[in-house]
């Protein structure tokens, strides 16, 4: 890697990895996105979007991944000016609004099994659960990448000298934040 | 890891150099197993009705020759001179990140030989066969891949071995776009990039955004095919065509990271011969650019027979054409370059010349699809197979020999015998021509592709016979190419720094070059440093230290996760999801927290 070293554009090599993969990311879910746009309506059989999504609920679960990505700015923050004890709960608050996340996608998604909706009902249950459970891994990756960096904090091998590794996880929650902005409009609020 | 001989440094290493030979020779020797099938279809195809190959048989060989020309052959032997050339060329000591290189050529030679253990594994998933070889053709087409019209894990072998070299293409497509963007040798602005690392990069930034979108697509398939989805299953309302748009929105990408790379090397070779700067630097440069937008726009011309209707088609049409205008401009600048110039016909030379003329032949018969009436008549027959034979085998094939007889003697510091290349080229050509231009007549008259034999009423037995007779003139070429490399090793002419008077920086330094490539990173003031200053190039031996980065054994064990995933889900297997995924993580954490710096 070339931290610290002579680069052509004079950024870090890795966040200019991490900004190919998020346009790279950008593809992924604009193809998992088009598809439930194009099956919209196409069903056969309910359960519906109406019948089942409840947008109350929903509406917690996004406020709490907005919530996690301030939390995030303030750890990259207290990282950046070498406050490690507000940089270890901040990161663990980002965690702990993803893991948040991520349990209410679990109580929604058995819900919705119970109501009788699953992969395999109609078009709305194989692209909401695929589409869905896509952002729900990549929150799942991101809640075990910050997990790691608490322990690299708590073990004092984190430091303002690694601000460029929690600059690029923020990029990432960043991004995961953003997309379900946007699948939370597109599938929740438009139905 | 300080020892860099025996077995272990090379599973260990991180050397771009020697990932970049690792490439070629996986790749390589996947090329001789997609070229095996090949002849065991042209054998099967020299006279009508014949039954020497069952047809199931010959489903998987049609299948596993495209799968693994596109993505075992001819992308990674790409991706072998990516590795090996351009951080030569732009003056750098490795690439960005060296062990996410590693991991990018292990999840591939893994993955390739998942997809090609289907070929001996039938009996393991009580088949009745020995193999069970993906047989749906090289695009898949859904609704025949669904479980119901192909129960047997042949379209798992193909659909999972994709998504596994679809993780070592992306990983690479990262790299190489940091790489190029930020590891330039001070003064080379982008403008002074040679051509063949910018259309590396342009090749990169298509790999990056066009293999998330064929991720999806085969996610939707496995999902149809292990979870019961219905994805491309009109029973529930899907739509198998859903299966064409998202492949081909991939596939036409795809075409260009096939060919870019290609053209990036005979805009190297024919200035090098031709004593010339490339004509037209900037437009050849930018006509690679627009290539790759435009590649965006034109996926729907293979799809014209499904009746999107008239304006789509209109639309795809239009766009087809304009693609052929940044192609065509290339194509003259090239022959600009060679206007005036002092041509050395070397076999590197030839098979740049060899590639621009075949190129337009197939160029010309794909202009010819881009008229969706003429398309109609085309599709699904022989004229499809002898346009994509052109392009791939007259364009892409002889591009790639064209650089490994012009950067052989760098990678291995003796030259390729000349007259044994030169045998080598003409037997391609005459061989290719035999083997690929009576199929355009093939096609026309009726013959359909994919169907295992023909009936002799139809009038295509001699055409058949002679493109079968080209076909093993190719195999008679390859096998003095093979001749040519292994004599090399001993009795090849020792190179030297610069044995053609190249003009870019990989020719400054030894053959091979030494582990940290540049002594002294040069300082470059124009697009041919080594015609423009060739005493500032001089290399003066190592100054001090050279900080050499450590290999690693964790980007290969990273690695090894994937096709343990992939296997839990081919024999349904629990357990094995927990092995796979945690050698993926223990991998990768080892690897994140490795003491590491360049």
């Amino acid at each position: 890697m070339s931290t610290g070293h002579h680069t052509s554009l004079g950024l870090d090599s890795r966040k200019i990895a991490f900004w190919a993969f998020i346009g790279s990311e950008c593809l992924l879910f604009g193809s998992l996105i088009s598809t439930y746009l194009v099956y919209k309506g196409k069903s056969l059989v309910g359960p519906y979007p109406h019948d089942v999504l409840n947008i109350p609920f929903t509406s917690f679960s996004t406020f709490d991944l907005l919530m996690s990505s301030l939390w995030m700015v303030l750890a990259l923050a207290a990282v950046q000016r070498n406050d490690m004890k507000w940089a270890k709960v901040w990161l663990l608050g980002t965690a702990l609004g993803g893991l948040i996340f991520l349990g209410g996608q679990v109580w929604e998604f058995s819900h919705f099994v119970r109501e009788g909706l699953t992969l395999h009902t109609n078009l709305f249950g194989a692209t909401f659960f695929v589409l869905t459970g896509t952002h729900g891994l990549h929150v799942a990756v991101g809640v075990l990448w910050l997990l790691t960096l608490l322990v690299r904090a708590l073990q004092g091998k984190l430091t303002s000298a690694n601000a460029m590794t929690v600059e690029i996880t923020g990029l990432y929650w960043h991004f995961v934040d953003v997309i379900w902005i946007v699948i939370f409009t597109l599938v929740y609020l438009i139905q | 890891m300080s020892e860099r001989t025996g077995w272990k440094s090379w599973l260990t290493t991180v050397d771009h150099k020697r990932i970049g030979l690792l490439y070629f020779w996986t790749a390589f020797g996947f090329f001789l197993v997609g070229g095996l099938e090949a002849l065991l279809i042209r054998t099967q195809l020299a006279r009508p009705e014949n039954h020497l190959i069952s047809a199931q048989t010959y489903n998987q060989l049609f299948t596993m020759h495209g799968t693994t020309m596109v993505f075992l052959a001819l992308m990674p032997l790409s991706v072998a001179l990516f590795n090996y050339i351009v951080p030569l060329q732009i003056g750098a000591r490795d690439v960005a990140f060296p062990r996410l290189n590693a991991f990018s050529y292990w999840v591939f030679l893994l993955g390739g030989l998942f997809m090609n253990l289907s070929w001996f594994v039938g009996p393991l998933f009580h088949a009745g066969t020995l193999s069970v070889a993906p047989n749906g053709g090289w695009f898949g087409y859904a609704n025949l891949t669904e479980r119901q019209y192909s129960p047997g894990p042949n379209i798992d072998f193909w659909l999972l071995g994709l998504q596994i070299l679809g993780v070592a293409s992306l990983a690479g497509g990262f790299n190489f776009i940091v790489t190029i963007l930020n590891l330039r040798a001070p003064g080379m602005k982008m403008m002074r990039l040679p051509v063949f690392s910018w259309m590396t990069l342009v090749t990169s930034f298509l790999i990056i955004t066009a293999f998330p979108v064929i991720t999806v697509a085969l996610a939707f398939l496995m999902f149809d095919r292990f979870f019961g989805t219905h994805f491309y299953l009109t029973s529930a309302g899907g739509d198998p065509v859903l299966w064409q748009h998202l492949f081909w929105i991939f596939g036409h990408p795809e075409v260009y990271i096939l060919i870019l790379p290609a053209m990036g090397v005979v805009s190297e070779v024919l200035p090098t011969f031709s004593r010339k700067p490339l004509f037209g630097y900037t437009v050849v440069v930018y006509s690679g650019v627009l290539i790759g937008f435009l590649g965006w726009g034109v996926w729907s011309h293979h799809m014209f027979s499904v009746g999107l209707g008239p304006i789509a088609d209109s639309v795809f049409s239009a766009t087809t054409m304009l693609i052929a205008v940044p192609t065509g401009v290339k194509i003259f600048n090239w022959i600009g370059t060679l206007w005036g110039g002092q041509i050395r016909f070397t076999t590197a030379m030839l098979f740049s010349l060899g590639f621009i003329a075949m190129f337009i032949i197939g160029g010309l018969s794909g202009v010819s699809h881009a008229s969706p009436p003429a398309d109609l008549q085309q599709t699904d027959t022989y004229y499809v197979v002898a346009h994509i034979h052109y392009v791939l085998f007259g364009g892409t094939v002889l591009g790639l020999f064209s650089g490994m007889y012009y950067w052989w003697p760098k990678m291995t510091g003796r030259k390729l015998s000349e007259p044994l290349g030169q045998v080598h080229f003409w037997l391609t050509l005459v061989g290719m021509n035999l083997a690929f231009f009576p199929m355009h007549l093939i096609g026309l008259l009726g013959m359909p592709r994919r169907i295992y034999t023909y009936p002799a009423e139809l009038g295509v037995g001699n055409l058949n016979l002679v493109s079968t007779v080209g076909a093993f003139l190719i195999a008679v070429a390859l096998l003095v190419f093979i001749f040519n490399l292994w004599r090399t090793r001993t009795r090849g002419e020792i190179a030297g720094n610069d044995p053609w008077g190249g003009a870019t920086l990989e020719w400054s330094i030894p053959s091979p070059p030494p582990v940290h490539n540049f002594d002294a990173i040069p300082t470059v003031h124009g697009r041919m440093p080594l015609w423009s200053e060739p005493e500032k190039m001089k290399q003066h031996g190592p100054v001090g230290h050279m900080h050499v980065p450590p290999g690693s054994i964790w980007p290969f064990v990273a690695a090894c996760g994937l096709p343990l995933l992939a296997s839990s889900l081919l024999t349904h297997r629990l357990w094995l999801v927990f092995v796979g995924g945690a050698v993926l993580l223990v991998g990768i954490y080892r690897w994140a927290f490795e003491p590491f710096e360049v």
